[in-house]
């Protein structure tokens, strides 16, 4: 039976893998979920009714129950709260890491405290506890189980807290400003320097009392870590907290000498990893200052915003949209946050129905989750093909009629090329101004999450369309047949 | 968001019908005296428009005939049509008109009347003391200061713009050949060459007319920030070599400032050294209050080829060209035609009209902030008091500075320094050289940390290790090429197969203890909401992206 457990184990690896490669493409991804839907279920049933599990019929009802939960908020939830419900997830990898570590660390003292013939009728986990404890070098091996289950319950820790903080941050029950205690990011050091002290205690008694004290300041890390970052750098936060549920699952691999688990875990972890890794070098920043919040800039002020916004009412942008032969549309956040997807989605129907050429333009750090605009134009109906990256669309807007910016700031800011002072110099953004015309749609005067001045509102070409962005657009289309 | 509730309900109120609203604010425009002038300042559209700010609209019989808009047309607009000019100024308490008006026109106004039309109050003094006489608001269309708010009633640039327009149809009707090269059966034809000179509103359209009817376009300005303008129209830009720190347009609201004598000289001489190539030479350079500067001088015009075109846009004041005769059409003796001609917008009255109308309309539109058929004559606003010369009985001329400035200074630019081949080649030699180094060091360290471990670890851990950094390494190369648009859904994929912790909850499961087996159940049960919600929710999102 236990080959047949690590073929299996062997297999769901493999389709992992594939079930990541699939998503290269749209059409690729939707075959590729099924690699990992087959994969995760022979994992699990391998896992069933390999050696050592018992209470079977306790597992499937947990896991039929789970799942029902599972499948109604699958169903419920909103495209525009996916970036809640990713945080909402990872905050129970985390916390189940938490949990199989705890248990790695009973067992552990459980077996040791048995003699000779009755850790011979042990099975599933503590078996393989046995084996480790009867092998040549089995002082080495105990050592480093301890090392391995002590990090799966720290990176799981802060994945838990750090998440639900996370979630309450992007569902908007807490503040999206960023919020430290006193003592800001020293509070995050010296948790860190008790989680190191408690690792040398744990290596050295064994005890329960140092693990459970690191949890403690693990757990406190990913509070006050994520309650310090503002709403706007939630896709690296979201990001990164992906890549640690991953890395928490090859730790607690380790410490449970499961390959699936080690394999797995990294998937996910690297995943998580280049993902942050893109979000960052989309706004330009370093993962440090990202993670330890607050934006660079020299210092210097910034240059002076000189001219006056130019307003406009519906009927000034539905004419020139008329005239357009080519039409770029720019989402952000505020399209999200004012549901106005299904608006815009009409909006382009109506325009292509004309034969004009319609496109959008999405900024890799568009809204709170990496992605997360294509979700939601595709939740609209807007065809995948006329949704372009940032780098495929920046030649075009030169020679593009209208530019219509929806709910979206800091990444149409010219000042990142023009200005060195500006705080988000040198952060690659999309070129709307090059555009003959741009409309942008947005709720008030003020400044954007980062409070940096957008010169692009005081350009000549650029008109202002005050309002909720989907009650212009709204307004928008019953002047447009 | 109120800002917008506002804008809308304004128009949508305005739809009456304007026999209900006997008694309103009248706007009306009467037939241009001036001698040979075809435009009108209203048109049955704008009318229409107007009649939405809740405005009645009247019109002198016959003001639109020369421009191609028929009395009945205006009728159909829902346009009062009176017989006399008299009549007209009697029953309007707005009078737009394009032309300055003339003595008798002003002798009509009364203190409750406002004028708009051109007026040109610096070179009309006395006009402007008449207006003032009789307590009549004055607008002058030619006074709009140039901010961007200001461009959609910018009558000059409007007017400059049909101006450059028809300056190239004037020449093509001059010039005997064809603007673009051909090769036909009988041969081959060059194109012609045109030069520009002032890249104003009235140039750049010359420009962007002169190129697309194929000549090959030369422009020359004293403003270098209008290089790229220039350039983007498809014209050659004429550069000086002259080392002079040129005036900034910007300072003078966009217009350009004489020049000294020494950059004239260097000037003159480019012109010179361009004159025997040219065959359509346009010129229209302007500076505000003063004659038209003399760029284009006999001895020039003497060099051209036979059968070349001048067109002197700054004929009404002085010309440009040494040789030009206002309002005339002159052929010198080497055969060299020039056109002076000052009323080249009136000679397209049908587009010119429409366009000074829609000026007029949005002034309208600023003057009436509530769309409800009442002027607010706000003396706060850059724009119109900037355009008011006489109000109240006073004389409001010339207006203070606007509070914003017209444009933005430019920066002088540092010029990219063109990299020749070899130090393209010698600069990415040494960034692959770069990057193969950083490679070999990440590479090198991860492997003697590796070993490091491996020297320590049992081999039973190794094992695993291996398992380990070989994962990561698929992980990185097939997370790469995940494409940017699916990554919400990897995170959702991602964390549903993060779940994959319920493995080792399920094996600890069967455990004694009970606090494991309760802390076991938990996190089945939570890895068991991951995964079905997490590959769910997957596939609803991908199911929804849909190719067109």
């Amino acid at each position: 039976m236990e080959g047949f457990t690590t073929a299996a184990y062997i297999v769901a690896a493999v389709l992992f893998i594939l079930s990541l490669g699939g998503l290269s493409g749209q059409e690729s991804a939707k075959r590729a979920v099924w690699y990992g839907i087959v994969g995760m279920a022979l994992a699990v049933f391998a896992t069933l009714i390999g050696p050592g599990s018992g209470l079977w019929l306790l597992s499937l009802v947990l896991i039929a129950g789970g799942g029902a939960i599972g499948v109604v908020v699958a169903k419920r939830v909103q495209m525009t709260e996916m970036p809640q419900l990713v945080a909402a997830m990872h905050s129970l990898v985390g916390l189940a890491a938490v949990f199989v570590g705890f248990n790695a660390h009973f067992e552990l003292g459980r077996v040791l405290k048995l003699d000779e013939a009755a850790r011979h009728d042990l099975d599933g986990f503590a078996a393989a506890l046995v084996r480790k404890l009867e092998s040549v070098d089995a002082v080495a091996l105990i050592n480093i189980l301890k090392v391995e289950l002590f990090l799966g319950i720290f990176i799981g820790a802060i994945t838990f807290t750090g998440s639900v903080i996370a979630f309450g941050k992007l569902a908007g029950s807490i503040d999206g400003k960023p919020k430290q205690l006193p003592g800001g990011h020293l509070l995050n050091a010296a948790a860190a320097i008790i989680s190191l002290v408690c690792l040398v205690w744990y290596f050295n008694t064994g005890g329960f009392f140092p693990l459970f004290l690191m949890t403690l300041a693990a757990l406190f890390i990913g509070y006050h870590l994520i309650m310090g970052i503002g709403g706007a750098d939630m896709p690296v936060v979201v990001s990164m907290l992906n890549s640690y549920s991953g890395w928490a699952a090859a730790a607690i691999g380790f410490s449970l000498g499961n390959d699936l688990l080690i394999v797995t875990g990294a998937l996910v972890g690297s995943s998580g990893a280049i993902l942050s890794y893109i979000m960052c070098k989309a706004m330009n920043r370093h993962f440090v200052s990202v993670i330890l919040g607050g934006f660079g800039g020299s210092g210097e002020p910034a240059m002076e915003v000189t001219g006056e916004q130019i307003a406009i009412d519906a009927d000034g942008v539905a004419s020139a949209l008329e005239d357009a032969d080519s039409v770029v549309i720019i989402p952000g956040y505020g399209l999200a946050v004012a549901q106005a997807q299904q608006s815009v989605a009409e909006l382009t129907r109506r325009l292509r129905a004309k034969g004009k050429e319609v496109r959008f333009a999405i900024h890799p750090v568009a809204g709170r989750l990496p992605g997360h605009m294509n979700v939601l134009l595709a939740e609209a109906k807007v065809p995948y093909d006329i949704v372009l990256e940032m780098d495929e669309i920046n030649e075009d807007f030169p020679e593009t009629d209208v530019s219509i910016v929806i709910g979206s700031n800091d990444i149409v800011n010219p000042a990142a090329q023009d200005d060195p002072n500006s705080p988000i110099a040198g952060m690659p953004v999309l070129e709307v101004w090059k555009s003959k015309v741009v409309f942008v749609s947005k709720r008030g005067q003020g400044t954007g999450y980062s409070g940096i001045e957008n010169p692009l509102f005081y350009k000549d070409n650029t008109r202002m369309f005050f309002g909720d962005a989907k009650k212009s657009l709204d307004d928008l289309l019953t002047r447009i047949n | 968001m109120r800002a917008s509730e506002n804008a809308k309900c304004g128009p949508a109120e305005a739809g009456l019908h304007p026999n209900e609203r006997d008694g309103d604010v009248k706007i009306g425009s009467p037939r241009e005296v001036f001698p040979g002038e075809s435009r009108v300042a209203m048109t049955p559209d704008s009318a229409k428009q107007l009649q939405k700010l809740g405005y009645d609209c009247v019109i002198e019989s016959g003001a639109g005939i020369a421009a191609g808009f028929s009395d009945a047309l205006y009728a159909e607009a829902g346009v009062e049509v009176v017989n006399s000019a008299e009549e007209l100024f009697a029953s309007s308490d707005i009078i737009a008109k394009v032309r300055p008006p003339e003595e008798s026109e002003i002798g009509l106004l009364s203190a409750d009347k406002t004028l708009i039309s051109f007026f040109y109050p610096a070179s009309n003094e006395p006009l402007m003391e008449a207006a003032k006489q009789k307590g009549a608001s004055v607008i002058a269309m030619d006074m709009v200061p140039r901010i961007s708010r200001a461009q959609k009633m910018d009558a000059l640039s409007s007017m400059a713009n049909i101006a450059g327009y028809r300056a190239v149809i004037e020449a093509g009707n001059n010039f005997g050949r064809f603007f673009t090269g051909q090769v036909t059966a009988a041969g081959k034809v060059p194109p012609a060459k045109v030069l520009v000179v002032g890249a104003g509103v009235a140039g750049l359209a010359a420009i962007g007319t002169s190129t697309s009817l194929g000549a090959i376009t030369y422009a020359f300005d004293v403003r270098p920030e209008v290089a790229e303008q220039i350039e983007s129209m498809g014209a050659e830009f004429v550069y000086l070599e002259f080392d002079e720190e040129q005036t900034d347009g910007a300072a003078t609201g966009g217009y350009a400032a004489p020049s000294s004598p020494e950059f004239r000289e260097a000037q003159l001489a480019k012109f010179r050294e361009l004159a025997p190539e040219v065959d359509i030479v346009i010129t229209t350079a302007l500076i505000p209050n003063r004659d038209a500067p003399v760029l284009w001088t006999k001895d020039m015009v003497e060099m051209m080829k036979p059968g070349s075109v001048i067109v002197d846009l700054a004929a009404e004041r002085g010309g440009n060209c040494e040789l030009t005769v206002k309002d005339e059409k002159i052929v010198t003796e080497n055969g060299v035609t020039i056109v002076g001609y000052t009323d080249f917008p009136s000679r397209m009255a049908a587009q010119s009209s429409t366009l000074y109308a829609t000026n007029i309309r949005h002034m309208m539109t600023d003057l009436t902030p509530e769309k409800d058929g009442k002027v607010n004559h706000n003396m706060e606003d850059d724009v119109i008091r900037g355009a008011t010369i006489t109000h109240e009985g006073a004389i409001t001329f010339p207006p203070p500075p606007p509070k914003i400035q017209a444009i933005a200074a430019a920066k002088p630019k540092e010029p990219v320094k063109e990299l020749t081949r070899e130090e393209k080649l010698a600069i990415e030699r040494e960034e692959f050289r770069k990057q193969t180094r950083s490679q070999a060091i990440l590479i090198g360290v991860s492997a003697a940390l590796l070993l490091l471990v491996g020297a320590y670890a049992p081999a039973s851990f190794m094992q695993h290790f291996i398992v380990f950094v070989l994962a990561v390494f698929v992980g990185f190369q097939v997370i790469w090429n995940v494409a940017h648009s699916l990554h919400t859904p990897l995170m959702a994929v991602t964390n549903a197969i993060s779940s994959i912790i319920i493995v080792g909850a399920l094996m600890q499961i069967g455990s004694g203890s009970f606090l494991v087996i309760l802390l076991a159940s938990l996190s089945v049960f939570m890895a068991g909401i991951n995964i079905f919600g997490g590959f769910l929710v997957t596939r609803r999102m991908l199911a929804m992206f849909q190719k067109s």
